[in-house]
């Protein structure tokens, strides 16, 4: 399926991506070239086909409820690009 | 799996319509619920961090909570342990297979860009909630499922004028999230549901129910239709029957649900009577103007894109598993309400407001012990429950225990003390005075039976009011008089039943 | 004299044991070689004190009788793997200065059996590229070079380049669609992508999570296995991480390979593949035929679907593993009017157009409308896939493929021409759909000159029958061919 330019303006305010206006033409026609490739798996007859969404044959493993992390807000915030009082400083957010 | 989709409940304990009258006509409301409540455990759902309320901010945050590269998610056992615990006590089918998948979005509360949640395969699907009315009625609640998903950090907007201050704290907290069918039909009855959801969590254990600090909140659901819509949607089992529906997100308090509530189902028919429709979204409700408002922001391009967390396998749960912790289920509030109707003859309502919260029911069980189950009932529920109500105390720290009320009641039961002298009694109990035997006899409360001294106190009272004596022959309810002057006299100790007894004989009743 | 960088790393393990060198020599002269190597742009980070540090801590171990299976051989780390209090990128600008605190399963099982770190390797930008020109700090310049200058294949395009010349004796590396075994084929050097779940991906940047695949890359088939003896192992903080026991790998090259059936796939003689890879991959059947094993024809029908079905599974779980890249918490902020485009503008800023696009590919597979159309899709695909190899495998014992379809490419090349250059993978990328052992290493030289690479794939956990395979085809190639030292 060939996406156009108004697709991928979304798609990239879906993935917090700013792309400006003269990339989104380019964008749509690469973007519509690799879906046309992939669309070859429709010759595929998945019909009664399981999903694979690992390749783990096992079940999910599970931990004890015990606390054995955190009491370190230091180490948590020591890339923050903006900290204040141990929080995270971000940019307003209007709700 | 357990087959449990069980409906036992006759027609007659459905739910009651509340007509709400617009200009056009009458409309009901039908709502739904989707309730978070905070699964009670020492660790994060993902994650080793330490789950609570009131830390310093960001010290409860791991590596993984905080989505640092490379980190990944391990599910706390505990967790899949509460949910499924939560479930057997809705009476609903546990999954023995489900998964996690991710809901993406970008908030700055929500570290890795995505939450954790089940979307496709819950972990626990259809059950019941029976729900007690005001007035000691019943109705069913059908649950649609209960998933475990992880909680978001705090954003703070207030700390700085042009930044939000973010604490992850709570960030990766495991939530179930409780999906009610829209079986309700009127903010009391949400309120209700949302009430005796509560008291099954807490007798389960498996969430605190703390309203207060958001540990229990609801996610509303409100439509309205045109009265019969809601009989025709139970019938048919299609939504078409019903209106568009509105979200109002995070209500907690049992207040500010009924508010919210009515304030949407009000602006919702407003619109439709104005020949407008209603545009399904999500909003919120602000508690001092006590109205709902769109979150446009949240709106905006809402597309999750849920997909399989290719970080976590398939949840399998060992039946041997989920039979162990139904045996360990503790007794739940509808089969404790039953039992205390047949063993003490309480009646439902009674029985009712007992079981809500557990330590009351724990509290009357160990006062009323071989004693007068309805005067005990009535002592717990009304007297010392309005006291601690008063300031703002549970029965689990009440200053007065359930061996005093025991106590208290025995004396009343033995005719030791009047109900109206108990009053008086409870009142000191409470005053901190000490026990009530030891109360009456130091404050020399003790009922006067004894006849001769009431017999003098009668013969005084109709030698010097023979005219009210003789009236008492043609009018013998006049004898009323007799009994408050007898009262009067001996201070409010003079026991009724013997003091009635001599009125009746002197004053020639037979 | 030896030179100590040409030594293998069993040999200088070898060479420590009987104390013919020091750690600390063993370990200055690798960090002279890095430093002299820059040309390459291998390394992007050289942490030579670091490395001398541990060095004389390893010396001081082997004094004390104490050293431990790697003990004092130096290695370079891709910089997918997070270092403690090393600066850790996956060559994107959008990480910035990120210096993790907490170290990566895999280097800290490294680090506990006594190896030094050299310092990071390049590679593609959060390894989504195969020619390493997608990294952030620019494209690693292979050491085979002919007129001109060629790509060490990628994503572990550092990591293959710095073993191929000699900076380290072993590296490690990260596969997600080929990413390890394409550069070793390109390099002439022995990579190995282990069965998913074997190594930890605790630690690791993630790009595709059901893909991702953590394993070495070494001068030779034993040295391979050494690493990968270390490098793997059940973590519990991974909960895809393997519950099973460790072999020592290392114990199965050299054993005979008599009587194992070996499938060859018809599927993967494809249009235009140069005559020179099917003339070595009938050399390596001939090879294996001669050591013993039944060569067996078998069918992988699903194999041209591999490469579309990867490239919707792997960018939509990437669009989603690389939300969290979004300024708020470290790396990369480019301050906006307001928070969304704060996120916007940091994550147009800090990402590369390659992982851009595969960002938005990946979002537009899994937004709805399209999520079963796409995603679903390829998931069943996948599943098609890894039964073709299920039954191949009820008749052999293992495949022997080419590694890529092509010796070593130009620098710039294929840049423009995002299909041409996922076509890289189309050989290595069913195995990681199905989650099996590959192993890629070095069966001769075209007529330019270049390594050309064979690929075996195993059974589940089989990686034993790979190191013993490896071992014969690399006895009968004898390919002793190093790149002529021009940087
Ligand atoms: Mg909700
Ligand atoms: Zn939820």
């Amino acid at each position: 399926m060939a996406i156009d330019a108004a697709t991928v303006r979304k798609v990239a305010r879906l993935a917090r991506i700013a792309e400006p206006e003269d990339r989104l033409e380019p964008l749509a026609r690469e973007i519509s070239g690799i879906l046309a490739w992939i669309e070859q798996l429709e010759e595929v007859d998945t019909d009664g086909v399981e999903p694979m969404t690992t390749s783990v044959a096992a079940t999910l493993p599970m931990r004890e409820d015990v606390v054995t992390e955190g009491g370190d807000p230091a180490k948590v915030l020591a890339n923050a690009p903006k900290a204040a009082k141990d929080f995270f400083v971000v940019p307003k957010v209007v709700e | 799996m357990r087959g449990a989709r069980r409906y036992l409940h006759s027609m007659s304990e459905t739910t009651n319509t509340k007509l709400i009258r617009g200009r056009t006509g009458d409309w009901e409301i039908v709502l739904g619920l989707e309730v978070h409540a905070q699964v009670a455990s020492n660790a994060k759902l993902f994650s080793g961090a330490a789950v609570g309320a009131g830390a310093e901010p960001n010290s409860q945050v791991s590596l993984v909570d905080a989505a640092m590269p490379g980190m990944l998610p391990v599910i706390n056992r505990r967790c899949v342990e509460q949910a499924v615990r939560t479930g057997l006590g809705l009476k609903a089918q546990i999954n023995l297979k489900s998964r996690f998948d991710r809901k993406n979005y970008f908030y700055p509360d929500l570290p890795q860009g995505y939450q954790i949640s089940q979307f496709k395969d819950p972990v626990v699907g259809e059950g019941e909630v029976i729900v007690e009315r005001d007035d000691g009625s019943t109705f069913v609640v059908g649950i649609e499922r209960l998933h475990l998903e992880q909680d978001a950090g705090k954003s703070l907007h207030d700390q700085d004028p042009n930044a939000t201050y973010v604490d992850l704290n709570r960030a990766g907290t495991a939530l179930m999230e409780i999906v009610s069918k829209p079986h309700m039909r009127s903010s009391e009855e949400a309120a209700a549901y949302v009430k005796k959801l509560r008291t099954i969590l807490i007798y389960l254990g498996t969430c605190d129910g703390d309203m207060e600090k958001g540990n229990l909140r609801a996610d509303v659901n409100v439509s309205v239709c045109r009265p019969g819509g809601h009989d025709r949607f139970r019938e048919t089992g299609s939504f078409s029957h019903l209106g568009t529906r509105c979200e109002i997100k995070n209500v907690n308090s049992f207040r500010y649900i009924q508010q919210a509530i009515e304030y949407e189902a009000r602006r919702q028919i407003e619109i439709l009577e104005d020949g407008g429709s209603i545009n399904q979204e999500t909003r919120l409700f602000d508690p001092g103007k006590g109205e709902t408002r769109s979150m446009r922001s949240k709106e905006e391009a809402h597309d999750y894109r849920y997909f399989p967390d290719p970080d976590l396998l398939p949840l399998e749960l060992d039946p041997a598993w989920v039979k162990a912790i139904e045996d360990s289920l503790p007794e739940l509030p509808d089969a404790k309400k039953a039992r205390l109707q047949s063993q003490y003859g309480l009646s439902a309502y009674d029985a009712g407001v007992l079981i809500i919260e557990q330590d009351k029911a724990d509290f009357y069980e160990l006062a009323a012990r071989g004693r007068d189950a309805k005067l005990t009932s009535n002592w717990v529920t009304n007297e010392l429950a309005a006291k601690l109500s008063a300031s703002h105390q549970d029965f689990a720290d009440s200053p007065i225990g359930p061996g005093a009320i025991a106590e208290l009641v025995t004396l009343i039961e033995q005719g030791v003390i009047s109900s109206k002298i108990a009053k008086d009694v409870f009142e000191r109990m409470w005053a901190g005075e000490g026990a009530p035997g030891d109360i009456v006899e130091k404050q020399g409360l003790t009922q006067m039976s004894d006849t001769g001294e009431l017999e003098a106190i009668i013969d005084k009272l109709i030698a010097e009011n023979p005219g009210q004596a003789a009236a008492v022959k043609d009018k013998p309810q006049a004898i009323g008089w007799f009994v408050g002057q007898v009262m009067k006299a001996t201070g409010g100790k003079g026991n009724p039943g013997v003091v009635n007894g001599l009125l009746r004989g002197k004053l020639g009743l037979g | 004299m030896t030179v100590l960088t040409d030594l293998t790393l069993k040999a200088a393990l070898d060479g420590l044991a009987s104390k013919s060198f020091s750690a600390e020599e063993l370990t200055r002269a690798h960090v002279a070689a890095v430093e002299a190597a820059r040309p390459l742009n291998a390394f992007i980070l050289e942490t030579p004190d670091k490395a001398v540090d541990m060095a004389k801590a390893s010396d001081a171990r082997r004094a004390r009788g104490e050293a431990g299976r790697l003990d004092g051989a130096p290695l370079g780390i891709k910089d997918l793997f997070c270092t403690e209090g090393v600066r850790t990128t996956a060559c994107s600008k959008i990480l910035g200065d990120f210096k993790p605190t907490y170290e990566s399963t895999v280097t800290a099982n490294l680090w506990r059996d006594g190896a030094v770190m050299l310092g990071k390797l390049n590679l593609d930008e959060f390894a989504m590229g195969s020619s390493n020109e997608t990294s952030a700090f620019g494209p690693v310049v292979n050491p085979w070079k002919i007129d001109r200058e060629l790509t060490p294949g990628g994503s572990s395009g550092g990591s293959a380049a710095a073993v191929a010349a000699g900076l380290c004796l072993g590296a490690t590396a990260t596969d997600t669609g080929g990413s390890i075994r394409q550069p070793a084929s390109f390099t002439g050097t022995v990579g190995i992508k282990p069965t998913y779940g074997r190594c930890s991906r605790w630690g690791i940047v993630a790009f595709a999570s059901s893909l991702d695949q953590a394993g070495p890359i070494a001068r030779t088939v034993e040295d391979a296995a050494i690493l990968m003896t270390s490098m793997a192992g059940h973590d519990v903080k991974d909960s895809t991480s393997l519950d099973v026991e460790v072999p020592d790998f290392s114990q199965f090259v050299g054993k005979s390979v008599k009587g194992l059936r070996i499938g060859i796939p018809k599927q993967y003689r494809v249009d235009g593949m140069p005559a020179e890879i099917e003339k070595l991959w009938e050399q390596g059947i001939a090879w294996l035929k001669e050591a013993g094993c039944e060569i067996v024809e078998v069918s992988l029908p699903h194999t041209k679907y591999a490469l579309p079905a990867y490239y919707i599974i792997a960018p939509a779980e990437a669009s989603s593993n690389l939300a969290r890249y979004d300024g708020m918490r470290y790396g990369l902020r480019v301050e906006g009017a307001n928070l969304t485009e704060t996120y916007e503008n940091s994550r147009a800023a800090g990402f590369g157009e390659e992982v851009k696009r595969r960002i938005l590919i990946g979002t537009y597979v899994l937004s709805a409308g399209y999520y079963d159309a796409y995603y679903l899709k390829a998931l069943k695909v996948r599943r098609r896939i890894a039964d073709d190899f299920d039954q191949a495998f009820g008749k052999v014992d293992a495949l022997l493929t080419p590694t890529a379809p092509s010796a070593a490419f130009g620098l710039g090349e294929n840049a423009d021409d995002p299909l041409a250059m996922y076509l890289n993978d189309i050989f290595t990328v069913t195995v990681n759909l199905a989650g099996l052992p590959g192993m890629s290493l070095p069966g001769g030289l075209d007529a330019q000159g270049l390594p050309l690479g064979l690929q075996l794939i195993g059974r589940p956990l089989d990686e034993g029958t790979l190191f013993s395979l490896g071992g014969a085809i690399e006895k009968a190639a004898d390919f002793q061919a190093k790149p002529a030292k021009w940087w």
